[in-house]
């Protein structure tokens, strides 16, 4: 195995596509060094992104963010402005793992490491990310929920790497929440996870509503039917009850130790009501 | 397999070492330096008895690569004293009898003091999250924590 720590983009996609065998990118390692250590992956190059500035900076962009693919969880609650406007997507990012876990973990190794059960996905669809990806044919922009394709798998093509995590401008009374369910209170893995993103318009009413799914299908699932069941209400008991219905009958679980299928589906609508109901305060409350 | 060569800071001393691209920070502590005192308990980032401070942050030395060391700073549970006067930690582990076979010591007193040095006055509930990533297999936290809570006070200087 070979260890390179490019300073740029350009020469971390060059010597991906110059690499002969197998190849993977370092984010905080966090899953990857424990796929090393147990020989599930045997890369012949391991190209590290922490020394790339666009991978470890959140900048702001025109109202919206740019959330370095690399930065650690830690970082991102640090930041002050991130976690007023996208309150969601950083307790989500402040679920994984230890104290320890956090310092290095990634949004991008979060996302690219492909577990349905990855926390801070759901809350990324709702919250209608978009990925920058570079690798040899050039730039381009995939919705977050189109980089996981199943199980450890993605879209990304041979040598692509994703850069940064975009987030849109929010029209002022927006909010997010996330909430997953695991057995004890730290260091699990999610049962279930819930995140929903909402506006409000001026009179109180749901204006624009997405709800993300996560560890209820083989991969973190849009659910567009439960958005929708929000939009035009003002969260009242019948609409969240919708959402609720609408958010499990898009589950299709398995079965494990950590939960069988009716459990899941159950919880899933659970989340998301107690999950919109949070994102609903904290938007009315802007 | 050609070696990394690597420059790194170790308990505020410049360190310079080759090591395999596969080692990890905590192998590189081990077998390379001989610094022993970070401890291998699952090597999953499970358990925390790896427990070290790079650039200011609590990582599990088992999830870096030694190679990532370069141009870091990173603290010990053999840099945690001063000289021969140990650090509050130690001293309240040591007075409240914390620990048992003490594997999971080292990772302890190197948590605890990240806690302390970022937030010196914790709650008891944010002192047990904090140290949710170190496991003890015998002696059942309680211990532990009521030495971390009152290093913390000696820290602020007060009696506890
Ligand atoms: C003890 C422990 C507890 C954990 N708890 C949780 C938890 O509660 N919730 C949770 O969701 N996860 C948890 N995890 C899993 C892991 O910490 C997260 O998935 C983390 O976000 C991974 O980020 P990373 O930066 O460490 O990724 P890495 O390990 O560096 O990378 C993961 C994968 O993504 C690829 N990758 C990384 N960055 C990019 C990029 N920019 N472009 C393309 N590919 C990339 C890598 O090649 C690798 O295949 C836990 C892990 C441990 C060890
Ligand atoms: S040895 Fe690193 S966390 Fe257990
Ligand atoms: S004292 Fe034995 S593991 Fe903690």
């Amino acid at each position: 195995m070979e260890y390179q720590s490019p300073g740029t983009v350009e020469e971390a996609v060059s010597l991906l596509a110059g690499a002969s065998g197998t190849s993977k990118v370092l984010a905080g390692g966090t899953d990857l060094l424990v796929q090393l250590r147990s020989g599930f992956v045997e890369p012949d190059l391991v190209v590290d992104l922490k020394r790339i500035d666009a991978l470890t900076s959140i900048t702001e962009d025109a109202g919206g963010f740019r959330i370095g693919a690399a930065v650690s969880c830690a970082e991102l609650g640090e930041h002050a402005a991130l976690s007023a406007a996208w309150p969601g997507i950083v307790e989500a990012a402040r679920l994984i793992g230890s104290e320890q876990i956090q310092s290095r973990s990634s949004l991008g190794g979060n996302l690219c490491n492909a577990s349905p059960a990855a926390d801070t996905v759901p809350a990324l669809i709702a919250a209608r990310a978009v990925c920058s990806v570079v690798g040899p044919g050039g730039q381009r922009d995939i919705p977050v929920e189109d980089i996981v394709t199943a199980p450890g798998e993605t879209s990304l093509q041979p040598g692509e790497i994703v850069v940064s995590l975009n987030l849109p401008a929010r029209p002022s009374r927006s909010a997010d929440a996330y909430l997953r369910f695991i057995p004890r209170t730290e260091m699990d893995i999610a049962v279930v996870g819930s995140g929903v993103s909402l506006t409000l318009s001026e009179d109180g009413t749901v204006s624009d509503a997405h709800v993300g799914l996560g560890a209820v299908a083989p991969t973190a699932l849009l659910v567009s039917e439960a958005g929708q069941a929000l939009v035009g209400t003002s969260c009242d008991d019948a609409a969240l009850d919708a959402a609720a219905a609408a958010a499990s009958a898009a589950c299709d679980p398995i079965d494990d130790k950590r939960g069988t299928v009716e459990y899941r589906v159950r919880v899933a609508g659970v989340l998301t009501k107690r999950a919109a109901a949070i994102a609903y305060q904290r938007a009315g409350s802007r | 397999m050609a070696k990394q060569h690597v420059n790194t800071t170790i308990n505020g001393d410049p360190v310079e070492f080759l090591c395999e691209p596969d080692q990890t920070v905590l192998d590189v502590l081990r077998d390379v330096l001989g610094l022993t005192g970070s401890k291998e308990g699952c090597g999953t980032g499970d358990c925390g008895a790896c427990s070290v401070i790079v650039d200011g942050r609590l990582s599990c030395g088992c999830l870096m690569l030694g190679a990532e060391a370069e141009g870091r700073e990173i603290t010990t549970v053999e840099g945690i004293a001063e000289g021969d006067k140990l650090h509050p930690v130690q001293q309240r582990i040591l007075e409240e009898g914390a620990l048992q076979c003490a594997f999971c010591t080292p990772g302890f007193v190197v948590a605890a003091k990240a806690l302390i040095d970022q937030n010196p006055d914790p709650t008891e509930t944010e002192a047990r999250y904090w140290l949710a990533g170190n496991l003890c297999r015998c002696t059942g936290y309680d211990k532990i924590i009521r030495a971390v809570m009152n290093a913390a006070a000696d820290v602020r200087g007060e009696a506890a």
